[in-house]
């Protein structure tokens, strides 16, 4: 008995032993943690400076949503009009670009609306809509859900109205909807990075890329602490500081999966 | 079937390398689950012993309410408990959202009944055959529920390992009010569900492997104990 | 000093059958008591009634002193023992009569030794002999040296040798000052421990006499029909 309660005692002493270091908790979303750049980018912040980064990664909207509660200290997403919400809200204090990558549209090799090869992404919709093809959604209120939404209304289509059986709305993240759309032969959009590290593919194959309209912005905001005193404001700025700045810049250059670069720094 | 032999060839594997992190995601799993266990129990026992033995009004709804309780979704309690803690929630200047303690606390509500109800069932039972003698001796109430659950101590070691298994499985609690941080709060499912998310099968179904191992040592552990103590103790 | 202990018109029902009609008695000091009768008679329902285990239906049941909680104990046709050692289950008994820590452990080996079990001190109980087993249960009523000591058919499932045994410890409490109450329907058992006799017949007090007048000249027809009817176990 008195082993388990000092066994206990030493858990306790060590699970508060982690707060004790200087930390700041960042809300990312799971495309860009599961891209792996985390694990390449904050091990240089925090030999740097001695400050650890916590990062919780969910959907942009959830992100979003963790700084209104005021959970995070700093947001790091990539849905420049739910930020310029969240900025306008007053839970941000002043936004900043970090950086961008792409969405590649991705689908079976059968490729039954005939897509492959194009540069127009709108056409590409309209084609799969046209041929009810099978196409997975994230429905999750992400960046990439996001940018998929706008897709579908600047090629003219209602989406909510227009969807059928075809359109599968399945509200998971991006490795799960991957998953989802590679066992049912499914069209899908995806960030580049989260497609380059998945390796359930199945089928399936990049169709559409390099289309301006698949860009995809990256931006930072610290939580303001005026509308939460508990943000830690000096180390929240150090470590948007340092992303912006041009070592961080590089950092986020030099992270690359066999030979290619995810992510393109274009911070002011 | 290939893919299962491959599975559990790369946990081994996994076992042997003595990978740090892989290590440190076990070491938090076991810190994790075996505390929500110890303060589960320590409440638990008592509670279902003071209802098994206990008369009075209410009893039998209870009763009910506790064996409910035992099927309380992970991730609905998770979201309560992360509510709870938020900075926007009642909690929020505890400041322990999205670290360990609040993992221990959400489990320790997610297990709390399993322990309970399964002890008050044993005691209830127990109490048939000792409840003159005891009241004869002058135990009542909590002294003879407390009396009874050292007395029955065996048979509540499975009610307990039954709260240790619901806790090492569960994911969607400790998703949630843990946030899965690399380092700090990512633990056996947790990473078996980003592995899994990532599209990362295999790796996934090894550390799955893994953690089954993990809770059968336990499993066979706590029946080594139960089994000599029971023969040095009768 | 609790004794006398009045009974006045006490009644007992259950499952919707009378099972004790408004006995009326008054059991005082100095004389060891049987409560004798054939096996549903009521005897064991009636015991438990004098002890405090069960309430009465109607009548009343009165000590002569509110606060008789440690000075009278009761031991049981089979013994329920706990899963400890010998010595522990009369420490565990003294404790609840909340004597000092101190002053457990020997005045537990004192009623051991009373008993003849001293060397099975440390033994767990459970493994002891029904006889054996059956001395630790007058022990630990023993330890707290009560005023009263119920026994309801002590030897009842135990066979001669170990009877003789018990028989001789509760001669040595009745010497000592004891005051017993026994029932039992064996009428050797009666007639070698007993100094009156209460004969119950289907849940009413039939007959009260001393010993020898009870077995030599029974006044009511129930009583000598069970005198005949009954073998004389010796």
């Amino acid at each position: 008995m008195g082993l388990i309660l000092r066994l206990l005692l030493a858990f306790c002493v060590v699970g508060s032993a982690s707060a004790q270091p200087r930390f700041i908790t960042v809300a990312s979303t799971t495309s860009t943690e599961q891209s792996g750049l985390f694990k390449h980018l904050l091990p240089i912040f925090e030999k740097k400076t001695g400050i650890q980064v916590r990062v919780v990664a969910l959907g942009t909207g959830q992100a979003l949503d963790m700084g209104r509660r005021g959970d995070a200290d700093v947001v790091f997403v990539h849905a420049k009009p739910l930020e310029e919400k969240f900025l306008a809200e007053g839970f941000g204090v002043k936004r900043q670009d970090v950086m961008y990558n792409d969405f590649v549209l991705i689908g079976s090799k059968a490729d039954p609306a005939k897509i492959g090869g194009g540069k127009d992404t709108l056409e590409a919709f309209r084609k799969i809509r046209a041929a009810q093809a099978p196409f997975v959604s994230r429905g999750d209120r992400s960046g990439t859900h996001f940018a998929e939404l706008e897709i579908w209304k600047a090629a003219g289509i209602d989406i909510a109205k227009d969807k059928g059986a075809w359109y599968r709305d399945t509200g998971q993240g991006m490795g799960p909807a991957l998953n989802t759309a590679a066992g049912m032969n499914a069209y899908i959009l995806a960030d580049r990075g989260t497609w380059l590290s998945f390796k359930n593919r199945g089928d399936l194959g990049i169709l559409v890329e390099g289309d301006k309209r698949l860009f995809n912005q990256y931006g930072i905001m610290l939580v303001n602490p005026q509308k939460h005193p508990s943000v830690k404001k000096e180390l929240g700025q150090a470590f948007i500081d340092w992303v912006v700045s041009p070592e961080g810049q590089n950092a986020i250059a030099s992270y690359k999966i066999n030979g290619e670069q995810l992510f393109f720094p274009n911070a002011e | 079937m290939e893919g299962l032999a491959e599975a559990a060839r790369n946990a081994l594997r996994l076992i042997f390398s003595g990978d740090a992190a892989l290590g440190g995601i076990v070491l938090l799993s076991l810190g994790v689950s075996l505390s929500a266990v110890l303060v589960a129990t320590v409440i638990g026992l008592p509670l279902g012993a003071a209802i098994g033995v206990g008369r009075f009004p209410g009893r039998r709804a209870a009763v009910v309410l506790l064996n409910a309780l035992m099927g309380l979704p992970p991730v609905v309690v998770g979201l309560f408990v992360y509510l709870m803690l938020s900075r926007a929630g009642p909690l929020g200047s505890l400041g322990i959202l999205f670290t360990p303690s609040a993992m221990v606390i959400a489990q320790t509500i997610l297990i709390l009944p399993i322990i309970a109800a399964l002890c008050r069932q044993a005691v209830e039972d127990a109490w048939l055959e000792y409840e003159e003698q005891l009241r004869s001796l002058g135990a009542t109430g909590l002294n003879a529920a407390l009396t009874l659950v050292w007395e029955i101590r065996y048979s509540l070691l499975t009610a307990v390992l039954a709260g240790l298994g619901r806790a090492s499985a569960e994911v969607g609690a400790v998703m949630i009010v843990g946030g899965n941080i690399d380092g700090v709060t990512r633990v056996m499912t947790t990473t078996i569900a980003l592995e899994t998310s990532k599209g990362d099968l295999p790796l996934a179904l090894a550390l799955g492997l893994v953690l089954i191992l993990l809770v059968i040592t336990l499993n066979a552990a706590a029946a080594y104990v139960r089994d000599a103590a029971q023969r040095r103790y009768g | 000093m609790i004794l006398p202990l009045k009974l006045e018109d006490v009644s007992f029902v259950a499952g919707g059958r009378v099972i004790i009609e408004r006995i009326s008695a008054e059991i005082g000091a100095g004389p060891s008591t049987i409560i004798l009768g054939a096996n549903g008679a009521g005897k064991s329902v009636l015991m438990r009634l004098m002890h405090g285990l069960l309430a009465p239906a109607s009548g009343k049941i009165a000590w002569r002193s509110t606060d008789t909680a440690r000075l009278q104990a009761m031991v049981f046709q089979r013994p329920v023992l706990l899963r400890r050692s010998a010595l522990a289950n009369v420490t565990y008994a003294l404790k609840l009569a909340r004597v000092p820590r101190a002053e457990r452990e020997h005045l537990a080996l004192e009623a051991l030794e009373s008993v003849g079990l001293a060397a099975f001190a440390r033994r767990p109980a459970r493994v002891l002999s029904g006889g054996e087993q059956q001395r630790l249960a007058l022990a630990r009523a023993w330890a707290l040296h009560p005023e009263v000591l119920f026994l309801d058919e002590p030897t009842a499932s135990l066979d001669p040798t170990a009877s003789r045994e018990i028989e001789r410890v509760i001669q040595a409490f009745d010497a000592a000052g004891t005051k017993i109450v026994m029932a039992t329907h064996n009428l050797g058992q009666a007639r070698r421990l007993g100094d009156e006799v209460l004969f119950l017949h289907q849940g009413r007090l039939v007959e009260r006499a001393p010993v020898e007048q009870f077995f030599s000249r029974p006044a009511s027809a129930e009583a000598a029909a069970f005198i005949k009817g009954e073998l004389p176990w010796v």
